[in-house]
C-alpha cells in the first residue's frame, strides 16, 4: 500500500482537468488523466489499496465527479483530509469512495510512516498512533454499503 | 428560536414544521438542471430508463451550453444522444445550443422562483439564490438517480449571515463585493454552510445579486441567498414570470447564525483574484501593469446586460490594445440581442473584440479561447484554478467587467476608476 500526500485546496481541475470533462466519462477514459496537473506520476503509480492524504478543502470547485469515479475505479481505499468540499464529498459517497475527515491523522503523517485503516472500528493508525473518525449518517452509509448510489437506486427500483 | 432560510425551506419541502441544523431530510426537488453532461448521466442508466422510464417529464431542465457548437465528433455525439433522450422520454424543458448558459436560462425562463428547490449537476447552480430559490450543485451520478427516483436527501446546513450596508463607490462592482468576501473568509470559509445576504439589498440590482450568488460555491457554500424585494418583483414582471408572494421564504428575525459578517460597501475598492485560487484576492492597484494576452468578458458570472453596458461605456470609440485580444460572451441569446439593440456589442466589436456564441466558452478550457503556456488572461468568470482555461502553465486573473474593460484598452491590468468619469 502506498500513501500519496498533497496540500490544501486541491481543486477539481487539478484532480481531473476541465478540458476532458465532455470527452472522458467512463472509468477507462478517466484513469490516465487522474491528478494530471497536480502529480503527473500519480496515474501510473497508483494501485488498488493506496490511500491519499490531503489538507483542507479537498475537491473544491466544479461538480465534476470524474475524480471520485476514477479514484474509486483504480482502487484508492480512502482519502483522508482535513476537510472536503461539499459536492466532492457527496460525489465520492455516491461512487462508494470512502472519505475520512481527520486533521490529526493528516498532521501526523510523515513520508514513510506506517498507515492502517480500520473502517469497521472507525480508526486510522498513523506511525503507531490511532485516531478515531465519526461514522457516516445512516443515509450515506446505506449508499456506501450498496457500493454506490447507482447500485442503491437500482435495488430500490427493483424492490418497488 | 426562529429558523434560517435554509431551515424554513427544507422543513416545508420535507413536510415538517421545523428542522434542526445537521438533520437529514428527504426532498423532491422542483427541478433538476443538467447540461452537456446529460449524455454521460443518461448513459449510466440506459437499462433502467428502458425499464422504468423517467420519474417526471417536467423534472429535467436540460440546456446545451458547455461546448457549443460541438467542438469535436465526440461532443457532437453527446449532443445527439441528449436530443434523442429528450425526444424519447418527452422531456418538457429542453434548450438546444444558442439559448444561453444554463444558469441564465433557468433564471430568464422563470424556473428559478422564490421557495423552490433546484439541484443541478453544475456547481454554479447556487446562482438562483438571487431570487430566493434554494439551489445547489450535485454530481452526475446523483442526477442519474434523480431522473429515476425524483427524490434525494439534504443535510440542513448552518448559516452565515452577511450584512451589506450602504452603496458601492463609482468603478466598484458586485464582483468586487463577492471577491472581497471570498478573500476574507477563504475558499472553504462557507463549506457545508448556507450564506444569507442581509442589509441594504435594495442598493443591488438583480444582475448584482446573480453575480454574488453565482460565486457562493467559491467559498464552499451550499447556497447563497438574497431576500425577495421590489427589485426581484420588477425582474419577474419584466420577464413575464408569474410571482406569488405566498411562495416567498425568508429567515426569521431571531434565526440563529454560526457567523455574522458586515461590510460597508462604500469602503470597498476594485479587486482581483490572482492565480491560482479564488481567495487570492488583492486590490487592483497592487497588480496594475501586469501584461495580459487575453481578456474575457462574459460567462454565467458577468455576462448580463449591465456587464456589457459598463464595458461598452468604457471601450466605445476606442481600440483594444494591440498587445492583447478580447473575447466577449453574452450569457444568453436574450442578452445578446438586447446588447445588440443597445449598441454595446457593436461598440465592443468595433474596438476589436471577438464575439463568441452564448455559452460557457473558454471558462472551462474545453474549447474557444484556450490558453498557451506562459499566457495570462483577465476574465470576469468565477474560477482561476491552475489548468482551468485549458493549460496548467497559463495564469487566469478574475475581476469585474469594469476592470476587464479598462485593462483591455491598455493591454495591462488597469484600475477601472481611471477610465470611469
Amino acid at each position: 500500500m502506498k500513501v500519496f500526500k498533497y496540500g490544501d485546496d486541491i481543486n477539481t481541475d487539478m484532480l481531473f482537468p476541465g478540458k476532458y470533462t465532455y470527452t472522458c466519462s467512463t472509468a477507462e477514459e478517466i484513469k490516465p488523466h487522474l491528478l494530471e496537473d497536480l502529480d503527473a506520476d500519480f496515474a501510473s503509480a497508483v494501485q488498488a489499496g493506496d490511500i491519499i492524504f490531503a489538507g483542507n478543502n479537498f475537491g473544491c470547485g466544479s461538480s465534476r465527479e470524474q475524480p471520485a469515479l476514477g479514484l474509486k475505479a483504480v482502487g484508492v481505499k480512502a482519502i483522508v483530509a482535513k476537510g472536503f468540499s461539499r459536492i466532492f464529498y457527496r460525489a465520492s459517497t455516491n461512487q462508494g469512495l470512502m472519505l475520512i475527515e481527520c486533521a490529526e491523522a493528516v498532521d501526523a503523517y510523515k513520508e514513510g510512516a506506517s498507515v492502517e485503516l480500520n473502517t469497521t472500528a472507525g480508526t486510522i493508525t498513523v506511525a503507531g498512533k490511532s485516531y478515531n473518525f465519526p461514522k457516516l449518517p445512516d443515509e450515506m452509509m446505506a449508499i456506501m454499503d450498496a457500493g454506490g448510489l447507482l447500485k442503491y437506486t437500482k435495488k430500490k427500483l427493483e424492490e418497488r | 428560536m426562529g429558523m434560517t432560510f435554509a431551515q424554513k425551506i427544507l422543513a416545508h419541502k420535507s413536510g415538517q414544521d421545523t428542522v434542526k441544523v445537521g438533520q437529514i431530510v428527504t426532498i423532491k426537488p422542483d427541478y433538476l438542471l443538467t447540461h452537456d453532461n446529460t449524455a454521460a448521466i443518461v448513459g449510466k442508466i440506459g437499462d433502467e430508463l428502458d425499464k422504468y422510464g423517467v420519474v417526471r417529464t417536467d423534472l429535467n431542465i436540460i440546456v446545451l451550453d458547455h461546448v457549443i457548437p460541438a467542438a469535436s465528433e465526440k461532443n457532437a455525439a453527446g449532443h445527439k444522444k441528449i436530443r434523442a433522450f429528450v425526444k424519447e422520454h418527452k422531456i418538457e424543458h429542453f434548450f438546444d445550443i444558442g439559448e444561453g448558459i444554463c444558469h441564465q436560462v433557468v433564471y430568464e425562463k422563470g424556473f428559478a422562483r422564490p421557495g423552490r428547490i433546484i439541484v443541478g449537476s453544475d456547481s454554479h447552480t447556487c446562482s438562483y439564490g438571487a431570487v430566493g430559490t434554494f439551489s445547489t450543485g450535485i454530481d452526475r451520478t446523483e442526477s442519474a438517480a434523480l431522473i429515476l427516483m425524483g427524490e434525494t436527501w439534504l443535510k440542513v446546513p448552518p448559516t452565515i449571515k452577511i450584512t451589506l450596508k450602504g452603496r458601492l463607490a463609482k468603478g466598484v462592482s458586485a464582483k468586487d463585493i463577492i471577491l472581497r468576501i471570498i478573500g476574507d473568509i477563504s475558499a472553504d470559509g462557507a463549506t457545508y454552510q448556507a450564506v444569507e445576504f442581509h442589509g441594504d439589498i435594495h442598493n443591488l440590482s438583480m444582475d448584482d445579486r446573480f453575480t454574488i450568488a453565482n460565486m457562493g460555491i467559491e467559498m464552499g457554500a451550499k447556497i447563497a441567498v438574497f431576500p425577495v424585494d421590489n427589485t426581484t418583483k420588477a425582474f419577474f414582471d419584466e420577464y413575464n414570470i408569474p410571482f406569488n408572494a405566498d411562495d416567498v421564504v425568508w429567515a426569521d428575525a431571531d434565526a440563529e447564525y454560526i457567523r455574522e459578517l458586515e461590510y460597508d460597501l462604500s469602503t470597498l475598492e476594485p479587486v482581483i483574484a490572482a492565480p491560482h485560487t479564488v481567495d487570492n484576492v488583492k486590490p487592483v492597484n497592487e497588480l496594475e501593469g501586469i501584461p495580459l494576452d487575453q481578456i474575457l468578458l462574459g460567462t454565467c458570472t458577468n455576462g448580463r446586460l449591465s456587464d456589457f453596458e459598463i464595458a461598452a461605456s468604457i471601450i466605445k470609440g476606442k481600440k483594444i490594445h494591440p498587445g492583447t485580444r478580447m473575447l466577449i460572451l453574452p450569457a444568453s441569446r436574450h442578452i445578446m440581442r438586447e446588447a445588440m439593440k443597445k449598441g454595446y456589442i457593436d461598440a465592443l466589436v468595433e474596438a476589436g473584440a471577438v464575439m463568441l456564441p452564448p455559452g460557457c466558452g473558454p471558462c472551462l478550457g474545453a474549447h474557444q479561447g484556450a490558453m498557451a503556456p506562459g499566457e495570462k488572461t483577465l476574465s470576469t468568470a468565477n474560477r482561476n484554478f491552475k489548468g482551468r482555461m485549458g493549460c496548467k502553465d497559463a495564469e487566469t486573473y478574475l475581476s469585474s467587467p469594469a476592470t476587464v474593460a479598462a485593462s483591455a484598452l491598455h493591454g495591462v491590468i488597469t484600475d477601472p476608476r481611471k477610465e470611469i468619469i
